[in-house]
C-alpha cells in the first residue's frame, strides 16, 4: 500500500472511556491514539470486551468518551467534551454506519431505506430516490429495489444497508462486524465492495471484526486488548502473525 | 416520505383492527353526546311545542312540567279577557301507559282546544283532529300507524290515530300524543265507574272534570309581555311563567340529574378513550424501538421521530372518529332514544378527539425521545 499523504480523516488522540466509578470503575478504553486516512480500510480487532465497539461508538459520536480528542474530517468534534451540539446532524453529514445486521426499517422498501437518509439530509424526494436507485444498482441489488427488508436475503439486506451508509457520500464509514451474518464467500464480496468504495469515494473505513479470514482486505489492523491499543500493524504483518 | 403513512401501510391489518376498536369507543362518545343533545332538545321542544308567550299555572307551583298544576277550566276565559292577551288555550298534560297488542305503550298526552294555542304544530302524515272525541295525533316513535286504535283510560275508550308527528318527545323519551281537551279531562280527572259509584253511595261531592293544567297565552305584539304578566299575577290562585322561565325549568332543573349523569358518562368515556389511545400509541412506539433507534443513529432529528408518533396517533384518532361517526349515523334510527347530533356537538367531539390524541401521544413521544440510538447496535436479526 502506498503511504497516505493526505491528512487523516479520523484522528483519535489519548481517547479514554471508563464506566462506573471508584472500585467499580471499568476502563473500556485507555489512551487510544489512532489515525485513518482517505482511501484506507482499517480493521479493529481484539477479543470480546477489548473495547472495539466502544471505540467505534465513540468515533460514531454515539458514546461520549471520558477524555481525549476526536477529529473527524478536519473538524474537532470532541475535546474532553462534545464540541458540536447536533451530533445527529454530524453523523448524517460525515458518517455512514454499517451495522452487524442490516437494521433496515421494516416498513420501507429497499429504495426508501436508502432514500430516507437523503431526505433527512435535505434532498428532494425525486433526487433522493434517483440517488438511492443509483446506489442500489452500484451495489448490484437494483433488481431488488422494491423488495421489503423481510423479503431480502442476508447478503442483499447488507448491501442495501451499505447503500444507506453511502447515501449521503460520507467521508467516514464505520462498520460493526458487517460480515458476521454472512458466509465466507459473501463476506469477501462485502469487504471487496468496501475497499472499492474507500478508493472510489476517497473515504476512510473502520471495520470492527473478529473474522481472521478477511484480514487481507484491510490496509491496517488495530488490535485492542483490555481497552488498550495493543498493536498497530500493516496487513502484511497481521496476516504473517 | 411520510414515515407514519409507510408504517401504517406496512401494518395495515393491525391499524384497521385497532381503528375499528377505537371507532367503537369514539362512536359511544358520539352517541352519549347525541343522547345529551337529545335530552335537552326534547325537553325544550316540549315547552316550545306550545308556542306560548306566557304560561298561566296553579299558584305556588312551577307547573305544568316541573310540578303538577291544576286550575279551574274557566281560567282560559278569564285570561283571554285580560288586556294584551291575543289568544289563550287551555291544556292538560299527563303521562299514560296502556297496553297494545300485549306490549306496554307509554305516551305523554296533551289535551288541547281546537284552533287555540297548545295544539300540535306540524304533521308528518294524516290530518288534524276534527271530531270532538276519540281521535289522536301521535309522534311516530310510538310505532302507531294511521287508523290504528289505541285503548286509553279507565273507561277503555279507543282512540283512533289520525295524524303523525316527528320528533315530539318528552325529556324522558316518551312520545307525545295530542287529544281534545274534553277527552284529556276525562282521562285525567274522571273516576272509574266503580269509584264513581262508591263516591255516590257515600254521598261525596260531585266530581267536576272541568279542570286544566295550564293556560297557554299569546300576547299581542303591541303590548309589553311584562305588563300582561303583572296583570295576570294579580289573581292569587294563579302564577304566570314566561316562556324563558319554562325553558329554564325544563332544560336545567327538570333534567338536571340526567344531564349531569350524561355529562359524567361522557367525561369518563373521554378519559377511557385517552387512556386507551395512549396505550395503543405507547405499544406502537414500543414495537418501533429498534427502527426509531436506527433513525436516530442515521441522523433523524427529534422532530422526525415526534412527527412519526403524532401523525400515527392523529390518523388513528381521526380515522376512528369518522368511522365511529359513520357507524352512529347508520345506526341512529335504531337507538331507543332520539340522538341530536348538531354540527357544533360533532365538531366539539372531533376537537376533543384531536386533543386526546395529542395528549395521549406524549407517552409514546417520551418513550421515543428516550430511546438511545446505540440500541440500533443491539445484535439481533
Amino acid at each position: 500500500m502506498a503511504e497516505p499523504v493526505k491528512p487523516a480523516i479520523v484522528r483519535v488522540e489519548r481517547l479514554s472511556k471508563y464506566f462506573g466509578a471508584g472500585t467499580a470503575r471499568v476502563n473500556a478504553l485507555v489512551d487510544i491514539n489512532m489515525e485513518v486516512y482517505p482511501g484506507q480500510v482499517v480493521g479493529l480487532m481484539g477479543p470480546s470486551g477489548s473495547g472495539k465497539t466502544t471505540l467505534l461508538n465513540c468515533v460514531a459520536c454515539i458514546l461520549q468518551p471520558s477524555s481525549g480528542r476526536i477529529t473527524l474530517d478536519g473538524e474537532m468534534v470532541y475535546d474532553d467534551r462534545w464540541l458540536k451540539a447536533d451530533l445527529r446532524r454530524l453523523r448524517l453529514d460525515k458518517i455512514g454506519f454499517i451495522f452487524q445486521y442490516p437494521n433496515l426499517l421494516p416498513f420501507l422498501d429497499a429504495t426508501d431505506n436508502v432514500a430516507v437518509v437523503l431526505q433527512l439530509a435535505g434532498f428532494t424526494s425525486a433526487a433522493a430516490l434517483a440517488r438511492a436507485v443509483e446506489l442500489l444498482d452500484y451495489l448490484e441489488v437494483g433488481h431488488r429495489r422494491h423488495a421489503m427488508p423481510a423479503q431480502l436475503s442476508g447478503g442483499e439486506g447488507q448491501r442495501v444497508a451499505i447503500a444507506r451508509a453511502l447515501a449521503n457520500r460520507p467521508r467516514i464509514i464505520l462498520a460493526d462486524e458487517p460480515t458476521a451474518p454472512l458466509d465466507s464467500q459473501r463476506a469477501r464480496i462485502v469487504m471487496d465492495l468496501l475497499r472499492r468504495i474507500a478508493v472510489e469515494q476517497d473515504a476512510a473505513i473502520i471495520c470492527v471484526t473478529h473474522d481472521e479470514m478477511i484480514l487481507d482486505r484491510f490496509d491496517h489492523i488495530f488490535r485492542l486488548r483490555d481497552g488498550r491499543l495493543e498493536t498497530e500493524m500493516s496487513v502484511e504483518k497481521a496476516t504473517a502473525s | 416520505m411520510n414515515l407514519a403513512y409507510r408504517d401504517i401501510k406496512h401494518n395495515l391489518l393491525r391499524f384497521v383492527l385497532t381503528n375499528f376498536g377505537l371507532s367503537l369507543l369514539l362512536g359511544i362518545v358520539i352517541v352519549i353526546t347525541g343522547v345529551y343533545g337529545g335530552l335537552i332538545d326534547d325537553a325544550l321542544r316540549q315547552a316550545r311545542a306550545a308556542n306560548a308567550d306566557l304560561w298561566v299555572v296553579q299558584a305556588g307551583t312551577n307547573g305544568p312540567f316541573a310540578e303538577s298544576s291544576r286550575i279551574p277550566g274557566d281560567t282560559r276565559e278569564l285570561v283571554a279577557r285580560v288586556y294584551g292577551v291575543e289568544r289563550a288555550g287551555a291544556v292538560t298534560y299527563q303521562s299514560i301507559q296502556t297496553e297494545l297488542n300485549g306490549k306496554p305503550l307509554r305516551l305523554f298526552l296533551i289535551g288541547f282546544e281546537h284552533d287555540r294555542p297548545g295544539g300540535p304544530r306540524k304533521l308528518l302524515a294524516g290530518r288534524d283532529i276534527v271530531r270532538s272525541h276519540y281521535e289522536m295525533i301521535v309522534d311516530r316513535s310510538a310505532g302507531l300507524a294511521l287508523g290504528q286504535e289505541v285503548p286509553l283510560g279507565t273507561h277503555g275508550h279507543k282512540f283512533t290515530v289520525v295524524g303523525l308527528m316527528r320528533n315530539e318527545l318528552t325529556s324522558s323519551g316518551d312520545p307525545v300524543g295530542y287529544i281534545t281537551l274534553h277527552d284529556a279531562q276525562e282521562l285525567q280527572f274522571e273516576l272509574s265507574p266503580a269509584a264513581e259509584r262508591r263516591e255516590v253511595s257515600r254521598g261525596g261531592p260531585l266530581q267536576s272534570n272541568d279542570q286544566i293544567n295550564a293556560v297557554i297565552t299569546k300576547v299581542s305584539p303591541y303590548v309589553p309581555l311584562n305588563e300582561v304578566a303583572t296583570t295576570l299575577s294579580r289573581w292569587k290562585h294563579l302564577k304566570t311563567l314566561t316562556q324563558d322561565n319554562q325553558e329554564n325549568l325544563l332544560s336545567k332543573e327538570v333534567i338536571e340529574k340526567s344531564r349531569k349523569q350524561q355529562l359524567m358518562i361522557m367525561v369518563l368515556l373521554i378519559i377511557v378513550s385517552a387512556v386507551i389511545i395512549a396505550l395503543i400509541v405507547y405499544t406502537l412506539t414500543m414495537d418501533k424501538v429498534r427502527s426509531i433507534a436506527t433513525l436516530k443513529f442515521v441522523g433523524a432529528p427529534d422532530r422526525t421521530i415526534v412527527g412519526l408518533i403524532v401523525q400515527q396517533a392523529l390518523s388513528m384518532g381521526i380515522f376512528g372518529y369518522f368511522i365511529g361517526l359513520t357507524l352512529v349515523l347508520i345506526f341512529k334510527p335504531y337507538f331507543p332514544r332520539r340522538l341530536v347530533l348538531d354540527f357544533e356537538s360533532i365538531a366539539v367531539v372531533f376537537v376533543i378527539t384531536v386533543v386526546i390524541c395529542l395528549a395521549a401521544s406524549t407517552l409514546g413521544i417520551r418513550l421515543a425521545l428516550k430511546i438511545d440510538p446505540a440500541e440500533a447496535l443491539a445484535s439481533s436479526g
